[in-house]
């Protein structure tokens, strides 16, 4: 019993442990992030990876997503006579939650593990050592970039998933389910509220440091070898969906629990 | 002249460096030799701080190394890595050109390619490896392109992890000469890791064995054959039987 609570202990303490040393790298990130030199071509070429290339797959899950929505709000407000608020609730639950939720979980899964696994396989074959005698600081020169394009990009992503669930849904609506279109259209702008695209905004930007953030990071602190890098890769994957799932919850009451 | 003062360092309950103490005078090629993992390049990454000592010294020209500019002090290294640990997202020749397109060293595109044109010439590569990328070479060529990225911006203090393991005899006979010549030419100190003693004889002016930690044997390259040491000894001569234990 007492070993059991130990144990339990250990992994409660390891886990601040883990906050803590997490914390402490987003803030030397951001030091490092107001001081030269700033690394162009990389930030370049993280923008490419982060937000460019993460287009297809964030059109398709908010497209789906948005359709699915539509169809079960459908059903569900069917029950008690209210199929007409399928485009408002499509627009709000596309918008203030399951936009930036699905486009983070799907940048936690394509860039956060890219990131780590290259990381760590820098780390694993001294290609991090190497920078150092080149006199190039790691945090300036891989992680600086990438924290800083998925602030960039991941919001834009965000509002991109927003228009296209949406669309998803108007799509469903309309095709199949006898939607006016123009009154589709209507009453979702109507609807919608700045404070609306402001949250789902936000919540892109902080979802985005979230996720490369914990990339560099587990890649930077990797075991050694083969077996170092999938531990890294799958260890960035869980904490940086968990995190924003976390962070998530709390802005969602900071935005609209008042 | 680099010092070491009585270095220990242990990974967790792997006791490597256990009281290291060895002087490196300027202007000379001192090679290390010593059975594998006994932590030669541990050794070498203390001296750049890329592993912390847990206890003793170590000074560049009588200067703590951990002390001053950063950026400054590792701007006199060169150091040519064990697995090569050339950069795959970047060509060869930005590799080879890393610090001269960015940092202090900085200086216009086209001339810091023909440096890395020329220094990888040097090693034994032609022109047209300078746009290949790294996965796309041998092990030898990447070794040698890790090499040419060491001496790139001409340093004074360069060192060399096992610079000729993976490389046919011809090559390592060039390989060594270019070390000699570095050391000669440009004045430069060196320390060289390697386990063949065909470069240890090409190399060294002075050698030191490294076992158990600590520094078994050190002197002139000339001494080596008649140190009346057994370790050294079964060393050189690569002897199964001998003090050093075959399993380690
Ligand atoms: N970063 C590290 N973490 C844990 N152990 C290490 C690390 N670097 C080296 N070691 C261990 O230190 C020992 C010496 O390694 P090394 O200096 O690479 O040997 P070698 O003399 O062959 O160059 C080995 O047992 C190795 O496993
Ligand atoms: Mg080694």
């Amino acid at each position: 019993m007492i070993r059991l609570l130990g144990g339990i202990g250990a992994q409660v303490l390891a886990m601040l442990a883990v906050i803590g040393r997490v914390t402490l790298y987003a803030l030397l990130t951001l030091r490092h992030l107001v001081t030269p030199p700033f690394y162009a071509r990389e930030f370049g070429s993280a923008l490419l990876q982060i937000g460019w290339l993460s287009l297809p797959v964030v059109g398709l899950t908010a497209f789906f997503t948005g359709g699915a929505l539509a169809l079960q709000i459908y059903a569900g407000g069917s029950r008690f006579d209210a199929e007409a608020v399928v485009p408002q609730i499509v627009a709000i639950g596309m918008v203030r939650e399951l936009g930036p939720v699905l486009v983070g979980l799907m940048i936690a899964a394509r860039v956060t593990s890219s990131i780590a696994a290259e990381i760590a396989t820098m780390k694993v074959t001294e290609q991090i050592d190497a920078l150092v005698t080149l006199s190039t600081h790691p945090m300036k020169y891989l992680t600086v970039p990438r924290v800083l394009a998925a602030f960039v990009t991941v919001p834009l992503l965000v509002g991109i998933g927003d228009i296209i669930g949406i669309f998803g849904g108007y799509t469903v609506a309309v095709r199949s389910l006898g939607f006016n279109a123009s009154t589709y259209l209507q009453n979702t702008v109507d609807f919608l509220e700045p404070l609306d695209l402001i949250s789902s905004l936000v919540k892109g930007a902080a979802f985005g440091v979230i996720a490369a953030l914990m990339g560099c990071y587990s890649g930077m602190n990797s075991g050694r070898g083969a077996q170092g890098v999938g531990r890294a890769t799958k260890s960035s994957v869980e904490a940086a969906s968990v995190l924003i799932l976390a962070a998530n919850f709390l802005l969602t009451g900071v935005f609209f629990s008042i | 002249m680099i010092r070491f003062d009585d270095v220990h360092k242990a990974f967790g309950a792997n006791q490597v460096l256990r009281g290291l103490t060895l002087e490196v005078p300027k202007g000379e090629s001192m090679v290390i030799i010593g059975g594998s993992g006994t932590g030669k390049s541990v050794a070498l990454k203390c001296v750049l701080g890329l592993v912390q000592p847990d206890r003793g010294l170590i000074e560049v020209d009588g200067r703590d190394a951990t002390e001053g500019d950063r950026d400054a002090f590792l701007a006199r290294f060169g150091m040519l890595f064990q697995g090569g640990a050339l950069f795959d997202s970047l060509p060869v020749w930005q590799n080879v050109a890393f610090r001269l397109l960015r940092g202090e060293l900085k200086r216009p595109k086209a001339e810091a390619r023909e440096i890395a044109v020329e220094k990888l010439r040097r090693v034994g590569l032609s022109p047209d490896v300078a746009d290949r990328f790294p996965a796309e070479l041998s092990g030898g060529m990447q070794k040698r392109v890790g090499l040419a990225r060491a001496i790139a911006a001409d340093p004074e203090i360069i060192f060399f992890d096992e610079p000729t393991t993976g490389l046919d005899p011809i090559m390592a006979g060039v390989i060594n000469d270019l070390i000699r010549e570095i050391v000669v030419e440009m004045g430069a100190t060196a320390m060289t890791i390697t386990h063949d003693m065909t470069s240890v004889r090409a190399i060294a002016d002075r050698v030191a064995m490294l076992h158990g930690g600590k520094i078994r044997w050190t002197g002139p390259v000339a001494q080596m054959d008649n140190s009346g040491d057994p370790y050294l000894d079964q060393f050189i001569h690569g002897r199964a039987e001998g003090p050093i234990a075959a399993v380690r």
